[in-house]
Formats: C-alpha cells, sequence, structure tokens
C-alpha cells in the first residue's frame, strides 16, 4: 500500500530492504529523503515526489523553448537548474552552419530527447521519429510530478484523451504538453481535459472518473 | 518562585506553546510553500529551485547554496516598520539559513541555489522560530532532498522561571532579572542545529531550558508532519 511519507520518516526497518529514488539507508531503517508517496516493490522501497520541480533523466522525451542560439547548436530552456543544449550534430538532417535559425529560431518550441546528463548541463538529440520542431497545435504545461497521470497507466489515459478528443498529444516529461488537432476548439477541449486529470490526480480510479467526464461534457457539446 | 505561583501574562502553563497552525501549499506559484503560526505570529514562506544560481561567480562547484531571506512586512507590528532589509533582517536570515542547512541536501545540487522567501505578515515574538518552522515544511514540499525536518521554539527565562514559546508581552519582562529568550532549532530526534541566548542564565538552567525545547519540539514536529500529510491526503 502506498503511504504519504514526509523526510526523515522510517518507511521500514529491516535487512532485506534496499532504498530506492528518494530514500536513505541508515543502519537498518529506510529513510524517506523527500516528500511523497512511499511505494515498495521487490524489496525495493521508493519514494514518489508529488511536488517540486522537474529532474531530468536519460532518455526523456522533454519539450523546450529555443533559447539562444550558439555557433555549434541551440540551447533549449526544459525547466531545469542545468542549462540544455542541443548539438547541430543531434539534428536529423543537415543544417547549415550559417543558418542555424532556418532550422530552429528564437522562441521556437522543440520536441527532444535527452541524450547525456553531464557535468556541464543536459545534452539533447533530435536524431528520432517524432523529434523536431513544433510546428502547429498549442503547448500548456503542468506540474512535471503529474506527468504520469496525464499518460496512465500504459498509456490508458493519454490514449482515450486522444480517441475523444481527436488530437495528437505529445506530453513531455518535464511537464509541457503538445496538442495538435484539426481545429483550435478539439485542442482546448483536450487541454481541458487535461487539466481536469491534473486537478484531480489524487482520485482513486482516475481513468473512470476521466470517462464520466468525458461524458459529460461531449453532452453539453 | 514556585512553578505553581507563576502566572503567565495570557494564563498559559510554563511549558505550553501558543496555539499553532501549520498549512502547507499556500502559494501557486511557488515549487514548495508553507504557513506557520504561533498564535498571532504569523511566518509564511515559499521556496524556489533548486535553479542556476547568477551569477555565475557566487557558484559552488562542490554543492548547491541555501538562500534564505527573512522579512517582516511593514504592517506586521502596530507602529509601522520601514520596509526593506535592516541589520536585524539580515542577521536573522543567516541564523535561519545556518538552522536549516544542516537537514537540506545541497550536495545534490551542485552550482545551484534553492530560495527561500520568508514573510512574517503579523508579528508577536518568536518571528524567527515561526519562519523557521514554515521554511522547513516549504523545503519538503518543494520536493527537496532532506535528512530530517526541522523544528524550532523560542525559550523564555522571565525572571528566574522558564517558559516555552515567548510572546512580546513576555518578551518585554522587565521584573527580577528580566527577560531571556533563548530560540532553539532540532531535528526530530532532538539534536539542535541552532541556538541562540541573548541575556544571562546559569548552566544548569540552559540544560533545562534545552529539556524543555526538546519536548516542544516534538509537538511542534508531530504538527508539521500532520499538515505535510493532510495536504496530500485531503484532494
Amino acid at each position: 500500500m502506498r503511504k504519504v511519507i514526509i523526510p526523515g520518516e522510517v518507511i521500514v526497518s529491516g535487512e532485506s530492504y534496499l532504498p530506492g529514488d528518494g530514500t536513505e539507508k541508515r543502519g537498518n531503517d529506510i529513510v524517506a529523503i523527500k516528500y511523497g508517496l512511499a511505494e515498495e516493490a521487490n524489496k525495493l522501497v521508493k519514494v514518489i515526489p508529488l511536488s517540486g520541480v522537474y529532474i531530468p533523466r536519460r532518455g526523456n522525451l522533454v519539450i523546450g523553448k529555443v533559447e539562444n542560439i550558439t555557433f555549434n547548436g541551440w540551447v533549449i530552456d526544459i525547466g531545469t537548474p542545468e542549462t540544455s543544449f542541443l548539438p547541430l550534430m543531434e539534428t536529423p538532417r543537415f543544417v547549415n552552419k550559417n543558418g542555424l535559425d532556418e532550422f530552429l529560431d528564437l522562441g521556437d518550441m522543440v520536441v527532444a530527447k535527452i541524450n547525456e546528463i553531464t557535468k556541464r548541463g543536459i545534452d539533447l538529440t533530435t536524431k528520432m521519429h517524432g523529434l523536431g520542431k513544433i510546428e502547429k497545435g498549442i503547448t500548456m504545461e503542468v506540474n512535471s510530478n503529474k506527468v504520469p497521470r496525464v499518460i496512465g497507466k500504459e498509456g490508458s489515459m493519454i490514449s482515450m484523451i486522444k480517441d475523444e478528443t481527436r488530437c495528437n498529444i505529445t506530453v513531455g516529461q518535464n511537464g509541457i504538453i503538445w496538442i495538435q488537432g484539426n481545429n483550435v476548439e478539439d485542442e482546448l477541449f483536450a487541454k481541458k481535459a487535461i487539466l481536469h486529470i491534473v486537478e484531480k490526480s489524487f482520485v482513486e480510479g482516475l481513468t473512470e472518473e476521466v470517462k464520466k467526464w468525458f461524458e459529460k461534457n461531449r453532452r453539453g457539446k | 518562585m514556585k512553578e505553581k505561583d507563576f502566572k503567565r501574562p495570557d494564563g498559559r502553563k510554563i511549558d505550553e506553546t501558543r496555539k499553532i497552525t501549520a498549512k502547507v501549499g499556500i502559494i501557486g506559484n511557488a515549487d514548495g510553500s508553507a504557513m506557520f503560526s504561533f498564535g498571532d505570529t504569523i511566518a509564511i514562506a515559499a521556496v524556489y529551485g533548486p535553479k542556476k544560481m547568477h551569477p555565475a561567480h557566487l557558484q559552488n562547484v562542490a554543492k548547491g547554496t541555501l538562500r534564505y531571506n527573512y522579512n517582516m512586512i511593514s504592517f506586521s507590528v502596530s507602529e509601522r516598520i520601514r520596509p526593506g532589509p535592516s541589520r536585524r533582517s539580515m542577521e536573522i536570515s543567516k541564523i535561519s539559513e545556518w538552522a536549516l542547512e544542516p537537514v537540506v541536501m545541497t550536495d545534490r545540487f551542485p552550482g545551484t541555489v534553492i530560495d527561500v522567501y520568508v514573510s512574517i505578515i503579523q508579528a508577536n515574538a518568536s518571528t524567527r522560530c515561526a519562519g523557521i518552522n514554515a521554511a522547513a515544511l516549504a523545503l519538503a514540499h518543494a520536493g527537496i532532498p532532506m535528512r530530517d525536518i526541522v523544528s524550532s521554539v523560542s525559550i523564555g527565562k522571565l525572571d528566574k522561571q522558564l517558559v516555552v514559546d515567548v510572546a512580546k508581552d513576555e518578551e518585554d519582562w522587565e521584573e527580577g532579572e528580566g527577560a531571556t529568550d533563548i530560540p532553539i532549532t532540532m531535528t526530530s530526534d532532538g539534536r539542535i542545529t541552532h541556538i541562540q541566548l541573548d541575556g544571562k542564565i546559569e548552566t544548569k538552567q540552559l540544560k533545562e531550558a534545552i529539556k524543555m525545547a526538546r519536548k516542544a519540539c516534538k509537538e511542534i514536529y508531530e504538527i508539521q508532519k500532520k499538515a505535510l500529510k493532510e495536504s496530500l491526503e485531503e484532494k
């Protein structure tokens, strides 16, 4: 069972447990160092934080804004304390060194993947299918800790929103969501649905709740 | 003077704190926030970060920096105080920063800064203690790794009598030896991270004061714990 835990609180005691994310081993105890929900699976204990800033991980899909253009790449703001950089080499096609702004200009939104996290900062890549500049649609921001709720178990939640709103939705792990639909009304409806999920993110059986919400709001439309 | 004969101005028992309230998540735009009050003393705390430290020369490559800002709002006391930093507020900021630093794991965020803004919106003594308590809650709420939560309380010596949680009219005690204020901050297992002493006290009595603080901090810790847990459960 999940329970709310605060920093410094002992989650479980016993030799056989392993400390996971957000926990620390002190003697025989597994102690939380973060505020959130404690979870135990296969003797691995971890804390799922529900508030706070986004902590980048290697391989995360993120959405960011072009902040600066340097001679060999772009500085992208993905909402982390470290600066993230998209090098020229990590673009899917050839980009002229003198025309970096033709591929991505200041203020453009871009879907990227975290390639590597070094001491200097984060390196991004767009060399995969589905990554690159956002041409149309809208972006919205939610707390990065709510992203698992928006996606749902094995993507159940997000595919339901996609079906209901006929929109294409890309969720960045940093909490920025890209919605692309046939018209603005669909996009705004999808946005409303996501905001509803974020608000109700603590409800048990969230998928059912959202299903009901869709039924109610569809009829009114 | 005997314990039983001693009367506090507001009729409290000597080891009784004022009514404590704590609430988490009060400021939407902050990464973490909290409110904490001892009776009429109300402190609100907002935490931003970890974020990149600017200017770059202030960056510490070995560990992150904790920056604490204590501010008394001009209307917090009956006589309007000049807004902006003062000698007193800068000193309290530094002291509170040291009180929190041992529990915040800044070594996980090199080159960054965690900003803590504490505002006293209503003051009736023990403001720094309320501020530290609110800041500890706000830091936890911001998802920052912490070894423990700290709780803070002020112990007063009014003439020769030790009391818990000093109020303004007690701070200005003039009978006998006058008033001595001892703010103490400690972790949940009773380890002291901050202690201040302004006045005169015997070693033996100071030890007793710490013992009283330990008991009061345990009560405060339970309230802090409850506030954090409730903010998640009620949703």
